[in-house]
């Protein structure tokens, strides 16, 4: 043991620890999957690794919906789909005013239903929506205080339960929404190609496309992306008008980065961190840590909590729209079902617990956990393809998703001891 | 008065789900003897899977979720039989006997973790179920076959060759058709010879076309069936269970229950008792998941269990019990009430607009019965 270590060695010392050896694992595992994918398969890894940062970035928003209610010291909210809920009937709503007659009452209007200003309407729509819902879900779980992970559960299947029935009478007249048989209710999955596909993930977009000359000029800077030629049928537009909502369907087939994507939810993560450091933020991480002494000091607990569940709800009505403007449909009924087992696994992969959480948790483990479900799925596949059993084995990756993500999550649950009675 | 209003409070839910099926059925318009007839049906196949939800309840572990486990030990137990191809009463026998190692394995390792997460036993019960819903696809996905030594032809996924032969592959069917034990339990008679003396003895006492089950004619009309030996066998869960909670086991859980302190205090060992009320309700999940499927006929193989908690629980929590406290009349009016919701709100969404509604709004209603039961229980728990 020589005493002459540098600063700097002890520093990355203890970084390689602090990271964790769950994430080491799955770093390590990661490396094993790529260089599999070098050496025996034709998989093009530009391509996986510009894949695994689109993910990132369309999952992103979600895991940070969980941040606030863990600091807050109301564990895991598995009531993110009520958020989620919130967020595509924004979009619904939103999309619906392409139609003749919106909801046979309003007039058309391309403004509120296509390109940035159809996206930002469904956040406007969203949002408030989500926040009441947020503000009864916290509400609710301040008077369950013990079981807030079970109600959440509970609440969260009920909302996607009752909202199947909801979408399924809504008056919609859109013929891009509406189901083809009967005349109403909206369909299981709503193309949004033509109102704001990929809008974050190809901003931002090149002079050709449309953009403004800093836009542009930013295109030039950013866009590392391998692109294929525009296709037909992919006519650029005519007018400005048109050019302003247009987005660019754009095909890569190397290594791209969707740095608008990423960008929005690194920024939201970086006002998180920020507000984390203001006054509220810290009473209610203190709320959440150590609710008598943040009683005694004049923090009003449960209002901490609640607003925290507030919070989570509207970030989750933002998360389903960047989901889902990357993923190029809104899927509805009972897709969204199951969708906060995944996030609040991304979230303790991330190193998270029940108790703490920040927002390095949020980003590496998104990253991470995304990742690994965004390559080891093709590179299976490619490898079984030529096997006798490829229909059965191409199952592992999910396979092997279901017991990683509730491993990870049971891992969670039996680490901290619960209050013995 | 008060007396009505108290009963009234307490017994919400129930109170509820009668007011909702009443309006369905008046609104659509039902024949009652085919929904009672319907009703009757699922009730037997499920009370018993209802049942073995009482005895962590009783020893203070809440609602079991983790009784997916058992239903995979269930599960496991029927692919053995269907393999080795053994049929009628006897495949049962052989299923349960192949299923009860299994389940009290599953019971003994669930029994583990939930002493690790006290107070958060029914969330990890939710995860625990998804967990080994992936081990489970592990194993008989792509172990099956190639690692374990499964033979039969429908029991594993098949390959049509070019020459016309087949040949198997890896992984277990998605569906499996149990002709051979369909209705064994409810129509025991029909899986025996016909020339037997069993069917010879039965027709000579009951007449020909007894099979084990009696329908109960009303007025010109079947109001429903009473398959006999499941009759039997779910009275003697009963009876067993409340024989079983007088026993001094029993009264120690009932003390566990109450109070873990005071029980740990007086010398009861509170960890094994919790043990061995999850393996209990195990070793009765997986029995249950057999009868059920015997009436079923019909295995997804990767799907039947998935659903078994929710809906077990649903339906214990109509009948009134609480995440602290159920009793058998709760099992079995909840069993009745939930399932008689199901097919009113099925049938009724059918007749009045598209069959999905139906289906949204039972699903809806079981996650709300229990979200609401658990809210409720929360939140007086909290202020009493």
């Amino acid at each position: 043991m020589s005493e002459s270590k540098s600063p700097i060695v002890e520093k990355i010392r203890e970084g390689v620890i602090g990271f964790g050896m769950a994430r080491w694992i799955i770093v390590a595992f990661l490396f094993i999957i790529w260089i599999v994918a070098a050496l025996w398969t034709d998989e093009n890894l530009g391509k996986m690794f510009g894949d695994c940062l689109v993910r990132t970035g369309m999952n992103g928003v979600l895991v940070l919906a969980l941040l606030l209610p863990v600091r807050a010291g109301n564990g895991l909210n598995f009531g993110l789909p009520l958020g989620i809920v919130c967020g595509l009937i924004g979009g619904i709503i939103g999309m619906e005013f392409a139609a003749e007659e919106p909801f046979g009452i309003f007039a058309t209007s391309e403004f509120l239903s296509r390109g940035w200003s159809g996206f930002i309407f469904a956040h406007v729509v969203a949002l408030p929506l989500a926040a009441l819902c947020g503000l009864a879900l916290g509400w609710l779980v301040e008077r369950v205080r013990g079981q807030e992970m079970m109600v959440g559960i509970y609440v969260g299947f009920g909302a996607i339960a009752g909202m199947c029935v909801i979408w399924l009478v809504i008056p919609v007249k859109s013929q891009e929404l509406v189901l083809p048989i009967g005349g109403h209710g909206v369909r299981q999955t709503v193309l949004i190609d033509d109102y704001y596909t990929r809008i974050l993930d190809h901003w931002p977009r090149s002079a050709e496309e449309g953009a403004s000359a800093p836009e542009a000029l930013l295109h030039r800077v950013f866009d590392f992306g391998t692109m294929e030629p525009v296709e037909a049928g992919n006519a650029k537009p005519r007018t400005r008008a048109e050019a302003r909502s247009w987005v660019p369907h754009r095909k890569y087939t190397g290594f791209f980065v969707p740095v608008g994507v990423l960008l929005y939810w690194l920024g939201m993560c970086g006002l998180l961190a920020l507000f984390l450091r203001t006054r509220i933020g810290v009473a209610m991480t203190a709320a959440g840590s150590n609710p008598d002494f943040a009683r005694s000091i004049g923090i009003h607990v449960p209002r901490m909590r609640i607003a925290s569940m507030v919070a989570s709800t509207m970030l989750g009505a933002v998360g389903i729209l960047v989901y889902s403007q990357s993923y190029g449909f809104y899927q509805l009924y009972k897709a969204p079902l199951w969708m906060a087992f995944p996030t609040v696994a991304a979230l303790l992969l991330g190193g998270a617990s029940l108790k703490k959480a920040s927002v390095f948790h949020v980003i590496i483990g998104t990253l991470l956990f995304q990742s690994l479900l965004t390559t080891s799925l093709p590179v299976v596949n490619t490898l079984v393809k030529d096997s006798a059993y490829a229909s059965s084995l191409s199952n592992l990756p999910e396979i092997a998703r279901l017991i990683i993500q509730n491993g990870v999550i049971l891992y969670a649950l039996s680490r901290v001891t619960g209050g013995r009675k | 008065m008060n007396r009505l209003v108290a009963f009234l409070a307490a017994n919400v839910v129930p109170i509820m789900f009668l007011g909702i099926s009443a309006a369905g059925i008046i609104m659509a318009d039902l024949t009652l003897s085919s929904v009672s007839s319907d009703v009757s049906e699922r009730v037997f196949r499920n009370l018993f899977l209802v049942l073995s939800l009482i005895i962590p309840i009783v020893a203070g572990l809440g609602l079991n979720f983790g009784i997916v486990l058992g239903a995979m030990a269930g599960q496991i137990g029927l692919i053995l039989i269907q393999n080795g191809k053994i049929g009628g009463l006897e495949g049962l026998f052989v299923a349960t006997a192949g299923s009860i190692p299994l389940a009290i394995l599953f019971g003994y390792l669930t029994g583990l973790l939930f002493n690790r997460t006290r107070g958060r036993e029914m969330i990890t019960g939710i995860i625990l179920g998804f967990f080994a819903n992936g081990i489970y696809q592990f194993v008989f996905l792509i172990l099956a076959g190639p690692v374990i030594p499964l033979h039969a032809e429908d029991v594993l996924l098949t390959k049509r060759n070019l020459d016309g032969t087949v040949s198997p592959l890896m992984g277990l069917r998605v569906t499996m058709n149990l002709t051979m034990i369909e209705a064994a339990l409810d129509y025991p008679l029909e899986h025996f010879a016909p020339d037997g003396w069993i069917r010879k003895m039965s027709a000579s006492m009951f007449g020909d076309r007894f099979a084990g089950s009696i329908p109960i004619r009303f007025g010109g009309v079947k109001w429903a069936t009473i398959p006999i030996l499941t009759l039997l066998t779910n009275v003697a869960l009963c009876f067993g269970l409340t024989w079983f909670l007088r026993t001094k086991l029993g009264q120690d859980l009932r003390a566990v229950g109450q109070d873990s302190h005071v029980a740990e205090v007086s010398g009861i060992r509170v960890d094994r008792c919790r043990i061995i009320a999850i393996i209990m309700s195990m070793v009765l999940a997986a029995m249950g998941q057999i009868i059920f499927l015997q009436n079923m006929a019909v295995m997804n193989t990767y799907q039947s269990h998935e659903q078994v908690g929710f809906y077990a629980i649903a339906a214990l929590l109509v009948g009134g019990a609480t995440v602290s406290r159920a009793s058998i009349w709760n099992a079995i009016f909840g069993t009745i009430l939930f399932h008689l919701l199901i097919v009113v709100v099925s049938t009724a969404g059918s007749r009045l607009e598209s069959p999905q509604i139906g289906e949204y709004l039972r699903e809806f209603f079981a996650y709300a019965v229990i979200g609401v039961t658990l809210a409720l229980h929360a939140w007086r728990s909290k202020r009493g």
